[in-house]
Order: structure tokens, then C-alpha cells, then sequence
């Protein structure tokens, strides 16, 4: 009994960092589901890229001086990595999808697995197909505390992932509730035809959510790649199904529904693994899934379509 | 006479591969109201939306202000000073009637906007009242007057209501058409298409009467209004 204490704080700790990154890959699918209906495959494969692309800025940088501040390595990693990953996004929806508007649903969606497929191969290509190792730019714990004769940390790294993504949650939620891109993106993913009878390019609208959701991965790859120490080109593929899960179990188009499923994606698969042999946790995040859609078919925070009249 | 501020030109629209619009010509001059009429299916709202670019004439010309608009995108098009009540109202249901007339006025400067809101809350005083509630829990009136509101507050110069009437109650039709009055009065020329058309003919100065794709008549709207041909067909007897 008095060991369970520490362990659940600990898993508590663990479940937010991996819910946070789920989070963030999820807000992407949703997104991009709530505006054009559509689930883009190839998302998780931008999160993979933005590890990339922040893995070789942080050698990049600290090769050019070893004595670099921490803070300008990293901040400097975040930036391109978002910068160069939401070139990526913007250009898979302009060359993937866009000349496909207004054909059956089937058709952008094989397109969109064709394009995963395609930056997956495109990454083994340029950087191998192998575990590259992340230097470690933030080892150590924010804080270590004893509790009843066991440690719970709380690793920077971790630390960070929770905070940077409890801010870009924050900052997006404000963002699409009261700026006016906001409420276009709201418009749209509402009555897409009708927003552009209101003269808005809807096509602008389109490519903003899918450099939105491009941007948030980024982050998230950036920050996975510190905490795990390695990443290859497949981390895409698991992460963007979890993350997809996510989106479902919240709620698919909503926003704050993507910020919950993650979280508690992240924090139920922890927890599992905590308890139960590992190889269970995938089977108790997924049956979660069944379960809550069994009950609520449109996910936690998901409403059905509103009827238009 | 001056050149007309909208034209159509022998206007054909498919849809797939029925032809909606079979070589429709019209004009609607500055400063008038002028109403199309017509049966379900005969052609109205394919030809309000052809004009809004959506979908686009197969062949013929559409000028607007002596620009050939024909080809252009939707939202070009709806930049340029035309604006559209569309049918089924299409406000955005969860968005604020604010929001939704924000939207309206996506193009503007946030001065502008207070201005506008302003006027378009003058003319529909139930809008204010209800600025924060989600458009899709208000009444068809208010959508509606809502829906109007927000093709206003682009300031166009060309307004397209398409059955503004349909499914509300006749006080609300009333009020709706007396704002529309009010509206040509302060200079925006409109273009009213109708299922209702005794209220419409009695309101506007030109009506034009299509079926099964074609223009078939045009007249002042007293004189159609008092058409043999008319009243049988539209009028009920």
C-alpha cells in the first residue's frame, strides 16, 4: 500500500508528458478533419519530420559552437524545426490533396497514405533508416522528491513537454476563439461554401489548418526526440495512429476534444503499463476507445453534425 | 440609358449534365429592386448562384459593373460588391450572431465594422438584443433577418436575397420585405428572387419570371402583378 503513492504520481508525471504529445499531433487531425472532412494520413509523418529537422538543427548548432547558451540551441531547434515543418504541411495539402477537391472522400484519403508512405521513404532516404541519438540537451530533473521511501521526479524534459504544450494549447485556444482567422476557420469548418460566399479564399483557410496542425507536431517532434534520446523515420507511424485515437476519443473537429483525448490517451496507456504486463497497453488505450464510442459515438466533447437548415 | 449594373447574356448552367440554365438574359439597373420569380426547380437560385460563381456558367456572359465576372472565382466575385442572403439562410450555427456578422464583414477594418453593425442593428433592433446567442438556436425569422444583416455588413452595392420569405410567418414577411424597401432606399440595389411572388412583384420595380430554365416574361412588377397569366400560374387565380 505504501509504495502505490509514489507510483501513481510517477505515472501520473508520465502519462501527461506522452498525453501532451499526443495532444499536440492530435489538434492537427482534428483540425484538418473539422474543415475538410478529411483524415490526413501523412500527418503523422510531419511530426516525424519536425523531430528530424530538430535533431539536425540541435547538432547543427552545437557543432558550430560547443559553448552555445542551452536556451538559443533550443529555442533556435524549436523554430526552424516549426518553420521548416510548416513549409511541409502547407506544401503536402497544396500537392497532395488541393487538386483533389471535390472528388469522392476515398480519393484524398489514399492519396494522403500515399503521401505518408512517400515522406517516410523520402526521410530513410536522406537520413537512414536507423535510430539517429538526440544530444541530450536537458538532462536532470526539475525536481526529485522522496515519498514514502521512493523517488518521484519530475525530468526537465518532461517538464518541459507539459509546459510548452499546456502554453500552445492555451495560446490556439485563444487564438482560434477570438481572432478573426479564427473565427474563419470556425466559419468554415461550419459552411466551408458559404464562407466563401463571403468572399473568404477558403482555399487560405485550408492551407492555415493543416500549417496550424504542421506547427504543433513540430513542437512535438522537437520535444520527443529530447526525451527519448532517439528517433527514427517510423516514429510517425505509431504516434500518428495514437494521436489519431485521440482525436477520435475526444471528439473529431474539436479542438479542446484533441487537447482531453490526448491526455488521457497518454495517461491511461502509462498507467497500464504500470500495472499490467507492458504489451497490454496498447490493448487497454485502444479498448478505452471502443468503450467510450460504444457510449458516445461522436467522442468526449464531439457534437453531432449540426443540422443545417 | 446607361449601362445596366448587372447583365446576363444568353447564360447556360449544368449541373452534371442537366442543364439548369437554358440561355438566360436579364439586367438589373443601379438603385432598383428586381425580382425573379418562378416554380420549384425552374432555375432561380441555379441563377443567383451562377452569378456568385458557383457553380459557373457553361457559356454566355455575366457582367457586373461593366466587368465580365463570368469566370471569376466565388470569392472575387463576392469582394467586389455583391453580397448574398443565400437560400436556407446558411448562417453559421455556432458561431454568435456577432460573430456571424463579423464574418459578413471579413474584409473590413474594425472601425468599419462598428459602423456597419451599427446600421444593421438599426434595421433589425432583435439582432442586438440577441448578439450573443448561438445563430443556430435563433427562430427562422431571425436567421433570416440575421442572414441578411450579415450580406450587409460588406457594404455591397448589389444585394441577392434568395426567398427571404420561405417557411416564416406573414408578420415576419412583412417586416422582412418592409426592410428591404429600406435598404434600396439607402442606395443598394437588390436583386429578390421569390416563390412569393405577390409580395415580391408588389415590391419591386422589374420582375422577370423563369421556367424550366428560361426567361419567360419580364415586365414592370405592377404589371406582372396584373398578368392573366400570372395570376394563374403564381398568384392562385
Amino acid at each position: 500500500m505504501n509504495d502505490l503513492l509514489p507510483v501513481l504520481a510517477q505515472q501520473v508525471i508520465n502519462g501527461l508528458s506522452l498525453g501532451s504529445i499526443y495532444a499536440l499531433i492530435a489538434i492537427g487531425y482534428t483540425m484538418v478533419y473539422g474543415i475538410i472532412g478529411m483524415i490526413n494520413f501523412a500527418h503523422g509523418e510531419i511530426y516525424m519530420i519536425g523531430a528530424y529537422v530538430g535533431v539536425v538543427t540541435i547538432t547543427a548548432l552545437g557543432a558550430a559552437s560547443g559553448a552555445m547558451p542551452l536556451a538559443l540551441v533550443l529555442s533556435g531547434a524549436l523554430i526552424i524545426a516549426v518553420v521548416v515543418t510548416a513549409a511541409y504541411g502547407w506544401t503536402v495539402e497544396r500537392v497532395a490533396y488541393r487538386p483533389l477537391r471535390g472528388s469522392p472522400r476515398l480519393v484524398p484519403l489514399i492519396s494522403a497514405i500515399g503521401m505518408s508512405i512517400f515522406l517516410q521513404n523520402y526521410v530513410q532516404l536522406g537520413q537512414g533508416a536507423r535510430d539517429i541519438s538526440v544530444p541530450p540537451l536537458l538532462p536532470g530533473n526539475l525536481f526529485e522528491i522522496d515519498v514514502e521511501g521512493f523517488p518521484v521526479s519530475l525530468s526537465l524534459t518532461r517538464a518541459l513537454i507539459i509546459f510548452a504544450t499546456l502554453a500552445l494549447m492555451i495560446a490556439l485556444t485563444l487564438y482560434i476563439s477570438r481572432s478573426r482567422m479564427g473565427r474563419a476557420c470556425r466559419a468554415c469548418s461550419q459552411d466551408m461554401g458559404m464562407a466563401n460566399l463571403l468572399g473568404i479564399d477558403t482555399n487560405r483557410v485550408i492551407s492555415f489548418t493543416f500549417v496550424v496542425g504542421a506547427i504543433l507536431a513540430a513542437v512535438g517532434g522537437v520535444l520527443i526526440g529530447l526525451s527519448i534520446g532517439k528517433i527514427n523515420p517510423f516514429i510517425g507511424f505509431v504516434a500518428g495512429i495514437k494521436a489519431f485515437t485521440a482525436a477520435v476519443l475526444g471528439g473529431i473537429g474539436s479542438i479542446p476534444g484533441a487537447m482531453l483525448g490526448g491526455v488521457l490517451l497518454g495517461l491511461t496507456e502509462t498507467f497500464a503499463s504500470a500495472f499490467l504486463p507492458t504489451e497490454y497497453k496498447d490493448v487497454v488505450a485502444f479498448g478505452l476507445l471502443v468503450l467510450i464510442l460504444l457510449f458516445r459515438p461522436t467522442g468526449l466533447l464531439g457534437t453531432p453534425d449540426v443540422e443545417k437548415v | 440609358m446607361s449601362e445596366p449594373m448587372l447583365s446576363f447574356e444568353n447564360v447556360h448552367t449544368f449541373y452534371g449534365k442537366i442543364e439548369a440554365l437554358k440561355g438566360v438574359s436579364l439586367t438589373v439597373n443601379r438603385g432598383e429592386i428586381v425580382t425573379l420569380i418562378g416554380a420549384n426547380g425552374a432555375g432561380k437560385t441555379t441563377l443567383l448562384m451562377t452569378l456568385c460563381g458557383s457553380p459557373r456558367a457553361a457559356s454566355g456572359t455575366i457582367r457586373f459593373e461593366g466587368e465580365d465576372i463570368t469566370q471569376r472565382e466565388t470569392h472575387l466575385i463576392m469582394q467586389g460588391g455583391i453580397a448574398v442572403s443565400p437560400e436556407g439562410r446558411r448562417v453559421f450555427p455556432g458561431l454568435s450572431v456577432l460573430e456571424n456578422l463579423q464574418m459578413g464583414g471579413f474584409f473590413s477594418d474594425a472601425e468599419r465594422i462598428e459602423e456597419d453593425l451599427e446600421r444593421v442593428f438599426t434595421l433589425f433592433p432583435r439582432l442586438r438584443e440577441r448578439s450573443a446567442q448561438r445563430a443556430g438556436t435563433m427562430s427562422g425569422g431571425e436567421q433570416q433577418m440575421l442572414a441578411i444583416g450579415r450580406a450587409l455588413m460588406s457594404r455591397p452595392r448589389l444585394l441577392l436575397l434568395d426567398e427571404p420569405s420561405l417557411g416564416l410567418a406573414p408578420l415576419i414577411i412583412a417586416q422582412i420585405f418592409q426592410i428591404v424597401q429600406e435598404i434600396r432606399d439607402e442606395g443598394v440595389t437588390v436583386f429578390l428572387v421569390e416563390q412569393n411572388a405577390h409580395r415580391a412583384l408588389a415590391l419591386a420595380d422589374r420582375g422577370y419570371v423563369i421556367e424550366n430554365g428560361r426567361i419567360v416574361m419580364s415586365d414592370t412588377g405592377s404589371a406582372l402583378l396584373a398578368n392573366a397569366d400570372i395570376r394563374k400560374a403564381y398568384l392562385g387565380g
